[in-house]
């Protein structure tokens, strides 16, 4: 058993693209590996800037000597069939032996094939792996063929110590790699897994990027904790900032003062999204403090002031730049924006934003009958809730409108809900993203929802497969989790309710609720208030908890097919007026009285939305339903009374029609 | 390290001096092996439309060259009142082709020359990808960041005008302005000490070309007339595509010289107009895409022709 090891030494892979390339050395390496018939041990991969590398343990240094015996045609066979055989088995016919199999003879092939070292396996399979790499974009250099994500400068393939050697254009294979780009670049050479790991420590590199991610987060934390501050540890952040240095430093800088005026998300973005630095809290006042933490690739000979100053010169002209940005924008109102909205196209064929705006006005005036939103409040959001794309900021800093649009408001005086509206009628974007709770927000938000659907849908651009290019299936849900979470009844325009159902199957799959369930309820006509649908879904999913639910639905289901079947005999025509006369048998009669009992019971509760009621009420025809399955003949020689039993069978079905289509309940 | 300057008189170093940058520049690449040119002598809006890269990153031949190159961007321009921004500013332009093995630790070196020194500066290579759509160009690479500041853009060519390059030429641009206030220390781009110079001697960058801002804001907002721009436009769009058609023939005087740099330098020409016509504002949305493309019509042409030159498709033999 021997640990194999690679290293794929290159110039600085992108950082987004350093946990999909680990993934895939592991499943490619291990993948020939397994093609090959080796089994092997723990596979540990990593990624640094200038590197990917895998480690696999306990690999057989050869495959296993195969011993086969193959059976061929009988002896005597046509030789064409001899000969077919035998460059199948890839044997002569001298390496045959003639056997007896049940009386007959055979020719069998005596397949004996040695075991083929894993390094000839690996040196072969290396230099198409490499061509083949998946990167998201890559590149040629030099005078080369070969693609990488940057110029491969070198690799180490390593099997129980000794190289497996293999020729990949110009780039060297052995055993060295390099350290730190600026810190100790020397080459240096490396026995095994273990050595390498420490000499790249040695030589200012740290391998594995949750270390560094680890680091980062220590480092920052204690840089501001020194200061009294506390670090925003923004989890995206750290990892990408983990992608982009071998050896992390951070070093706490800070801005003027007067920065702080600009809203605080304009700051973090602006601190995030251009330089990569980290904003920091004063727990003194929970609010930004004027400090920042950049994580630098180096220690630096003068302990990182440079570094910090540079960084803090930069971070000083982008905030420059946004607070003029910000002073600006005020000077403008948001209403007097609104024309300029006509020059922002939405779609080429659906118009411009301002257009939009009008539409979503509209919308959201009927909306606000439902969702019981202010009506004059909600018309003056509508208005002003793409105003700001306008603004130089969100030009600048798209990720904030919505936000802007809000500290923009309140800067010029308008209702804090109606601000708070601007920034929330985005929301939700994502299934983590909280759904508004200002109902005013709600309202605009399901208006520019529906406004987009309803547009794509004239222009017939609907998503297909994975191609969801603006996103309506994220409007869909966001639509979803409003009239959900906010339990706002309205019905779903029926030319989007399709698509609807298909959204609100995944969504409830992702809570764990059934699929069939949801068919049951949409085979009822008319089902667009997707309040109702949850309601009557949660309630069905509990009553098919319970043991009275089981049996009742094979009891329906029974009934159902009965029914279905002598339709197709003949249709069936009739009222569902029983006539007592012809009620024989104790089991009919105990279930028509049940049914006189409780069917009053369900629709009542039906038409009240009480679905656990009526749910209860039907389970107390489980027992007359089973009996009379037990006792009762349905289809009577006596026509009449065929007919009354099946008129029986016929209400309990309509009864329970009201609450699904039990037919489309599996189990 | 940084290069021990302190042979070099004051006002010659390249920390005090933005002239004295560049030629510490041209002197690292001098050095190397590139052929120092000037600037080419058209208005463009990027070191990368001088011939000396974009053509020559094209066909099979080896190349080494580094220049200063005057861009002009009209639509950056701030009426000299931006610390930051200008319409004419210099990219320092160093094209390597085939793209060196040690290209980086090049690159690395040449700051060092001009005083950012690794041993106290963070160097970063961030991802960075580059497209042309006018040249119908792109390469992978990064800027780089140093100290959180981004100085360079590094690009590896792959293609242009539709043709894979190889060998790959390795592009280094240098934001001379940026460098410059850098290590100087300095806020506000005007402020620059251009010749190196203390008190009654020193030449700003502002006593060089704040006038010059203020007029030409005006002028490339203002003023431009778009009648003419578009006139103009027109005129370098048909030109190219005669010189281009004109190449076909043999000449009556008995040569059959390809056009392919006097094609090039029309198309060169309807860029800038094009930028021009941008700043004016007079471009929308769906017109821009439409003027990119007819940009990209004629460089695409131009890219064709230079493959059927001696230098774009002939390999010179080694001497």
């Amino acid at each position: 058993m021997a640990e194999l090891f690679i290293e794929l030494f290159s110039e600085e892979i992108p950082s987004r693209m350093q946990n999909a390339a680990k993934a895939d050395l592991s499943r490619l390496v291990s993948g020939f590996l397994k093609t090959a018939g080796l089994k092997f041990g723990a596979i540990e991969a990593y990624a640094t800037p200038r590197r990917i590398c895998l480690k696999i343990a306990d690999v057989p240094t050869s495959t296993p000597d195969i011993k086969e015996q193959r059976k061929g045609p009988q002896v005597g066979a046509p030789e064409k069939a001899i000969e077919g055989f035998l460059r199948g088995a890839g044997v002569t016919l001298n390496e045959c032996v003639e056997q007896e199999i049940k009386g007959k003879k055979f020719h069998v092939a005596i397949i004996e094939k040695v075991g083929q070292s894993t390094a000839d396996i690996i040196a072969a399979a290396m230099p198409e792996l490499i061509r083949k790499f998946p990167w998201p974009k890559s590149m040629r250099w030099g005078t080369g063929s070969l693609r990488w994500v940057r110029p491969l400068q070198s690799i180490i393939c390593l099997l129980d110590g000794k190289i497996v050697p293999f020729e990949i254009e110009n780039v060297p294979v052995g055993d060295s790699t390099q350290g730190h780009l600026f810190m100790n670049n020397d080459r240096f050479s490396v026995t095994d897994f273990a050595d390498y790991k420490a000499k790249l420590l040695a030589a200012n590199v740290v391998l594995d990027g949750a270390e560094r991610a680890a680091m980062i987060l220590a480092e920052a934390q204690e840089i501001c904790a020194a200061k009294g501050l506390e670090l925003i540890d923004d989890k995206s952040l750290i990892a990408e900032t983990a992608g982009l240095v071998e050896w992390p430093v951070a070093l706490l800088g800070e801005f003027e003062v007067e920065f702080l005026d600009v809203p605080e998300r304009v700051i973090i973005e602006t601190i995030k999204g251009h330089q990569k630095c980290f904003s920091v809290i004063d727990p003194k006042t929970g609010k930004l403090s004027h400090h920042f933490v950049a994580i630098s690739n180096m220690i630096a000979g003068d302990g990182g002031k440079i570094i910090t100053h540079g960084n803090e010169k930069v971070i000083r002209a982008r905030l420059s730049d946004a607070k003029y940005f910000w002073e600006t924008d005020k000077k403008i109102k948001l209403a007097d924006r609104i024309e300029k909205l006509k020059n922002i196209t939405f779609h080429a064929k659906l118009g411009s934003q301002f257009e939009r705006v009008g539409a979503i006005k509209e919308l959201a005036e009927m909306l606000s009958e439902f969702t019981k939103a202010d009506v004059k409040k909600t018309k003056l959001a509508v208005e002003l809730c793409k105003a700001d794309l306008v603004t130089h900021m969100v030009g600048e800093l798209p990720e904030l409108q919505g936000y802007m649009g809000q500290q923009y408001a309140l800067a010029e005086g308008i209702d804090a809900e109606v601000a708070e509206a601007l920034a929330q009628h985005y929301a939700p974007q994502g299934p983590s993203d909280a759904v508004p709770t200002n109902l005013i927000a709600l309202t605009v938000s399901l208006a520019d929802k529906f406004n987009t659907l309803l547009g794509f849908w004239s222009i017939d651009e609907k998503p297909t497969g994975s191609k969801d290019p603006f996103a309506l299936r994220r409007a869909a849900l966001g639509i979803i989790r409003i009239v959900l979470e906010r339990q706002i009844r309205l019905d779903i325009p029926q030319d989007l309710l399709p698509f609807f159902i298909d959204r609100l199957k995944v969504y409830f799959k992702d809570q764990g609720m059934r699929h069939d369930l949801i068919d049951a309820v949409f085979a009822l006509e008319g089902q667009n208030d997707i309040v109702l649908v949850e309601k009557r879904v949660a309630a069905l999913a509990d009553f098919l908890k319970t043991d009275d639910g089981v049996n009742l639905l094979a009891g329906i289901k029974r009934a159902n097919n009965i029914l279905q079947a002598e339709d197709k005999k003949q249709p069936l025509e009739f009222d569902s007026i029983i006539d007592k006369q012809l009620l024989v048998l104790d089991a009919e009669k105990d279930l028509f009285s049940a049914i006189e009992k409780n069917v009053k019971i369900i629709n009542e509760a039906v038409a009240k939305e009480d679905f656990a009621a009526a749910m209860s009420a039907l389970a107390k025809l489980r027992a007359p339903i089973d009996t009379f399955f037990e006792d009762v003949k349905v289809n009577d020689d006596d026509a009449d009374i065929r007919i009354n039993r099946l008129k029986l069978l016929f209400i309990i079905r309509t009864a329970t029609k009201t609450i699904a289509d039990f037919s489309r309940i599996e189990g | 390290m940084t290069s021990d300057n302190s042979h070099i008189p004051e006002h010659m170093r390249p920390e005090n001096s933005f002239q004295a940058m560049i030629m510490a520049l041209q002197n690292f690449w001098a050095d190397y092996g590139c052929a120092i040119l000037q600037p080419y002598d058209m208005e463009v809006g990027a070191g990368t439309f001088h011939p000396a890269t974009i053509m020559r990153a094209l066909g099979p031949n080896d190349w080494k060259a580094a220049y200063i190159q005057p861009s002009r961007r009209p639509s950056d321009g701030r009426y000299g009142e931006n610390p930051n921004r200008l319409q004419h500013f210099y990219q320092f332009q160093v094209v390597l082709k085939p793209s060196p093995k040690d290209i980086q630790e090049l690159y690395i070196k040449s700051l060092s020359v001009i005083g950012i020194d690794k041993a106290n500066h963070d160097i970063r290579f961030v991802e960075d990808d580059w497209e042309s759509p006018t040249l119908g160009a792109w390469g992978l690479g990064w800027e780089v960041w140093v100290d959180g500041m981004e100085v360079s853009q590094f690009t590896y060519f792959q293609q242009v005008g539709g043709y894979d390059c190889s060998p790959v030429t390795g592009e280094l641009t240098y934001g001379v302005e940026r460098l410059a206030m850098y290590v100087q220390g300095v806020d506000n781009v005007y402020d620059l000490n251009y010749n190196g110079r203390q008190d009654t001697d020193k030449i700003s960058y502002g006593d060089v070309f704040h006038q010059a801002e203020q007029e030409h804001s005006r002028y490339n907002f203002e003023v431009a007339d778009t009648d003419i721009l578009m006139r103009h436009f027109e005129d370098a769009e048909k030109e190219c595509q005669a010189i281009v058609e004109a190449s076909a023939a043999k000449s009556p005087l008995g040569n059959d010289y390809k056009m392919a740099l006097p094609a090039y330098e029309k198309c060169i020409k309807a860029s800038h107009l094009f930028n021009m016509l941008d700043a004016r504002g007079v471009i929308s949305v769906t017109e821009r895409q439409a003027y990119i493309g007819r940009v990209r019509a004629l460089s695409k042409k131009c890219a064709d022709l230079w493959m059927e030159t001696p230098l774009g498709s002939l390999k010179k033999e080694a001497k």
